[in-house]
């Protein structure tokens, strides 16, 4: 069969897939969790608790502030001990609620147990408007990295319309391997979660695109699919950036969404499987998005795997668990190497965009010096978006930022190619995401 | 007629007929300036600074040759002088304009913040402030890679290699402003450079709670509100946890600087030696 | 916390591609016409290439080290490279001290004066080339005797001079049409068993550095295969024999080794293809109508001085724009 794919660009880094097929272990509740308010893209939750109260585990702590953004829940029983600013992974200071655990294990228990799943009745009889409230008020957000309400992505504007729900199991970012296990077990969830965003949306089909090498996602997929038809399994090519929203719509539907638009634009609702997994817990179980999974990898690693944290666990305890920091460790990352974000310090703790935390030895942490661009046009070759990026660094590291913008640099999706693959080591990227902040900045015209 | 004659006359005859056509052009697209600008213009430093508000020598020049009065238009690269001698050109009285400097408003030298995490890549603070918080715990200290200096024309500005932060040279800034819009982070304040009156600032600009400001940074403003209550001229704000010393109110006494528990407010007593000595 | 975190952004991890790795596997990729050039020509082939390629570094080390005060960047092989390819495109019997002339404003001119690598805008070992050609005709189109000439012997080609062997072109462009395609020896030129610059006449070698390059993914398809492909078709419109025009002189050369040098060629694909084909039309008029047997290298030169246009003109296309321009 022939793996379909996206078009344009693409790279091919090494998968490094070191903690594939590992279990999912769950680790240990902390004794204090500290919640972000913006958990998701857009404006930050509305804070709803105050210092001192007592919160049970699931409880929402902060509501959503506007149409664009998610509440928050407390993933534990415990009390509200402070509301402060504390530091993210760069080492902003966000406004965050920190929560005292109490009775660790028999509170969660306890709590799971007051949450009677809804009957396979009730929730036939849900309204594809009561599903997205339902996911809504449960605080589900893109799993992928990107954390965008999934409310809003299953609100469809008014004069669009879907036709296709696409899955995004690609996985395409070397290391991480958090979308393989929940693939792996529990395919029955996940698709249950999708048959649930294709009624939201008002979709008969589906398909679930997969990289081909995650043969055991696949089978499995299709063991559990055999006989019905409204979902289909699709294998992918193994191409960096195919878990790409834009570059997974393309490589399934051969449709490429317009410049500036929306995957909507061209009738496909794009999910990750974790979403799709979360969207199941919170309307089968009423169980709010509290807790997700992360691979902590790295080749210095002793226990790579893939681990179930309560959302607001420290990022520490997650390397404890995994086998402690190693000696030699030069950069964390928090995300997949190509596209995550380094850490400036392991005070942060676990959020709703961390897939991953990668540990990179001191040998792999550091950049070669630059060097002048030959012009060997690698670049282009591989941005999946079409664009130029040497003249895009070249143009901002002069300031112009007009004519970057004449040149689309809004397009980037900051996949990196550009950068991986320049023998020079330019930092290419660096330079385009300036002035994108920039452009931002300048007054609309 | 040889053809060496031929030749000298047919392009002889290309370059009159070239020389009278251009002559034309030139008198029907002439355009007249007034011959002030440029006079003024040799006086002026050439540094298109843009410290005059102006978008460079020739505009300001210009601007000086086609006005009324003299009011507000100062060079601020070239000083007083400069301004009399214009006033000559054109005519009217040249306003003494105030002279400033820029001062900035960060002390925390690597001895004073620990730095935290090693920052690889680009060198440069725009960069690198929206990247991250910055090597050192503190997220509005100076960054170090020196934006401001490559941004000064003057060559009034240094990153201190023992501090690893910039260092401004009062003597040789003009207050043209350049670094007050590089700095990504905002730490150059423009203020009055009088001789007769020291300038005292506050070295912070760390708008977080005292507590946290006090672990970042061993000279950082906590906001404790002393240097207020010492200040006998009200000059003296406390806002966001942040202390902003008023430079118009200020009388330049020093009080809340001996005052001060962390060190963060520098005071320049002696500034411009040579202004004085020129205004004398 | 004693270990200091490193901090940067993404991507955080990099194909170990670098610029030293590009040059070498081009080094590399020409062995196989340097082995031929030393077996057609012998020793001064040998000697012309060493001088060619120790008067770039040395002139590139002094460059840098006395006037740029840089970083050293003589071992990634940029120099080397046209040191080789100038060395390619001279006559193994020049004097040594043309080639070290050729090599100075190679490096000098054509590279060091433009602020070094990636900023010159024609290709070094070309603009040292053509700066011989131009300055001394005579010995750049010398060739060594007792070396075939690509003819079959009756026909007694190389006897229009005596006492030098002559390139196939220039046999062609001088007789008029008079000496048939027939009495071509086309086996010969395929092995390099002809005359010519050192590095033109092993077309096979040069077609398996081609290969090489292309699996190694140092170039892409786009300029060696537009430009031959154009050159053979107005080699064949204006009524010459297409095989003829490929694989006789530096055609082959340049579209393999030099017209995809990167600084000096177009970014992106359509671009490349425009300059390929241009290339090939310019070398087949120079052949055809201009004084010279050869246009290859002043074919390249031209499109060089182009390629900022055509970089200005041609953009990759946008993701998300097809689609549009089929609604619209």
């Amino acid at each position: 069969m022939k793996l379909l794919t996206f078009r344009k660009g693409g790279i091919h880094p090494n998968p490094s897939k070191l903690s594939s097929g590992m279990p999912i272990v769950e680790v240990g509740v902390s004794p204090e969790i500290r919640l972000e308010l913006a958990e998701s893209i857009g404006v930050p939750a509305r804070c709803i608790v105050k210092p001192g109260q007592t919160v049970s585990a699931g409880e929402m702590i902060a509501e959503a502030a506007a149409f664009v953004s998610a509440p928050v829940h407390s993933p534990v029983a415990g009390t509200v001990k402070r509301i402060e600013k504390v530091r993210d992974p760069q080492g902003f200071w966000r406004e965050a609620v920190i929560i005292a655990t109490e009775i660790i294990e028999t509170a969660v228990d306890e709590a799971e147990e007051a949450l009677s799943p809804r009957s396979q009745e009730e929730i036939d009889a849900l309204s594809p408007k009561e599903i997205v409230d339902i996911i809504g008020n449960a605080g589900v957000v893109g799993l992928g990295g990107a954390t965008f309400p999934t409310r809003v992505k299953l609100s469809i504007p008014e004069g669009k319309h879907a036709d296709i729900v696409i899955l995004n199991g690609a996985e395409c970012e070397p290391y991480l391997t958090c979308d393989e296990v929940i693939m792996c077990g529990y395919p029955d969830k996940i698709v249950a979660g999708c048959r649930l965003i294709m009624k939201a949306v008002g979709v008969s089909k589906a398909v679930i695109g997969i990289e081909a090498n995650k043969p055991q996602a696949i089978s499995a997929f299709r063991r559990y699919l055999r006989g019905s038809d409204d979902i289909k399994v699709v294998k992918l090519k193994m191409k960096y950036p195919q878990g790409g929203e834009k570059q997974l719509i393309e490589a399934i539907t051969g449709k490429q969404v317009p410049e500036g638009g929306l995957p909507v634009d061209v009738g496909a609702v794009v999910d990750n499987v974790a979403t799709a997994y979360a969207v199941y817990d919170a309307v089968y179980n009423r169980k709010p998005l509290t807790q997700r999974v992360v691979t902590v990898t790295g080749p210095e690693i002793k226990k790579p795997g893939n681990y179930l944290v309560k959302l607001g666990t420290s990022i520490s305890t997650l390397i404890e668990a995994a086998g402690g920091l190693p000696e030699n460790t030069g950069k964390v990352i928090a995300g997949g190497p190509m596209m995550g974000k380094a850490m400036s310090q392991l005070d942060a703790h676990t959020t709703k965009a961390i897939s991953g935390v990668l540990v990179l030895p001191a040998s792999m942490s550091v950049r070669k010096p630059e060097e002048p661009c030959i012009r060997c046009a690698k670049c282009l070759s591989v941005c999946p978006m079409g664009l130029e990026p040497y003249q895009m660094m070249n143009l901002s590291i002069a300031k112009r930022f007009e004519e970057i913008t004449d040149l689309h640099v809004m397009s980037c999706l900051e996949c990196g190619c550009c950068s991986y693959v320049c023998p020079s080591h330019r930092p290419l990227l660096d330079y385009i995401r300036y002035a994108k902040q920039e452009i931002r900045k300048l007054p609309k015209k | 007629m040889g053809v060496i004659s031929t030749t000298v006359l047919v392009l002889g005859g290309i370059g009159v007929l070239a020389a009278v056509v251009l002559f034309f052009v030139a008198k029907k697209f002439h355009v007249y300036e007034n011959p002030k600008i440029a006079e003024i213009e040799e006086l002026l430093p050439g540094a298109n600074c843009g410290g005059c508000g102006m978008s460079g020598c020739h505009a300001f020049a210009k601007a000086c040759a086609e006005t009324d009065s003299l009011d507000g238009f100062v060079c601020t690269g070239a000083g007083k002088d400069i301004m009399d001698k214009i006033s000559v050109i054109v005519g009217l009285e040249a306003k003494a304009g105030i002279r400033r400097v820029a001062i900035m408003k960060c002390n925390g030298g690597c001895e004073q913040r620990q730095i935290v995490n090693n920052y690889d890549g680009v060198t440069s603070c725009a960069m690198e402030g929206t990247l991250y918080q910055g090597e050192t715990d503190c997220n509005y200290g100076c960054l170090g890679r020196g934006d401001c200096v490559s941004a000064c024309i003057f060559g009034a500005l240094t990153i201190d290699p023992h501090t690893g932060i910039a260092v401004v040279d009062h003597d040789k800034c003009t207050g043209c402003g350049k670094c007050v819009k590089t700095c990504p982070r905002g730490l150059f304040e423009l203020v009055e450079a009088n001789p007769e009156k020291p300038i005292v600032w506050v070295s912070c600009v760390n708008r977080d709670k005292g507590a946290l400001a006090m672990k970042e940074c061993n000279v950082s403003c906590i906001g404790c509100g002393k240097c207020k209550r010492t200040c006998t001229h009200d000059a003296v704000e406390v806002a966001d946890f942040v202390a902003h010393i008023n430079p118009e109110a200020c009388v330049g006494c020093g009080e809340c600087e001996s005052a001060c528990p962390r060190n963060s407010i520098t005071h320049i007593g002696n500034l411009l030696p040579q202004l004085k000595e020129a205004e004398s | 916390m004693e270990t200091k975190l490193t901090v940067s952004l993404s991507p955080h991890i990099h194909s170990h591609n670098s610029i030293d790795r590009c040059m070498w596997n081009v080094i590399i990729a020409m062995i196989p016409a340097l082995a031929v050039a030393l077996w057609t020509f012998g020793v001064p082939a040998l000697w012309t290439v060493l001088v060619c390629v120790g008067g770039c570094l040395l002139t590139e080390w002094i460059v840098e080290k006395f006037m740029f005060r840089r970083r050293l960047t003589l071992l990634n092989g940029s120099a080397i490279i046209t040191g080789m390819l100038l060395a390619f495109n001279l006559p193994s019997i020049l004097p040594w001290w043309m080639a070290l002339i050729g090599a100075i404003v190679a490096i000098g001119i054509g590279k060091m004066s433009f602020g070094g690598l990636g900023c010159n805008i024609w290709n070094p070992a070309l603009v040292g080339r053509v700066f011989l050609l131009i300055s001394f005709p005579a010995a750049m189109t010398t060739w060594p005797t007792g070396v075939a000439s690509g003819l079959t012997p009756t026909t007694g080609a190389s006897s229009t001079d005596a006492s030098t062997g002559a390139t196939l072109l220039a046999t062609l462009n001088g007789s008029n049409g008079e000496i048939g395609m027939d009495s071509v020896e086309f086996m010969d030129m395929a092995i390099g068993h002809m005359n010519g610059s050192l590095g033109e006449v092993g077309s096979i070698a040069i077609l398996i550095g081609l290969a090489y390059l292309l699996i190694t993914k140092v170039i892409t398809w786009h300029i060696p295969v537009s430009m031959i492909a154009s050159a053979a078709l107005f080699s064949w419109a204006f009524g010459g024999n297409p095989l003829l025009d490929i694989f006789a002189g530096g055609l082959l050369l340049g579209a393999v080794f030099m017209a995809t040098d990167y600084v000096t060629s177009p970014m992106t694909r359509q671009g490349q293809l425009i300059y390929g084909f241009m290339i090939g039309f310019i070398t087949i008029v120079i052949r055809r109508y201009g004084s010279y047997p050869e246009g290859v290298s002043f074919a390249i030169l031209l499109m060089n001085s182009f390629t900022p246009l055509i970089n200005r003109y041609c953009h990759p296309r946008l993701f998300g724009r097809r689609k549009k321009q089929r609604a619209a």
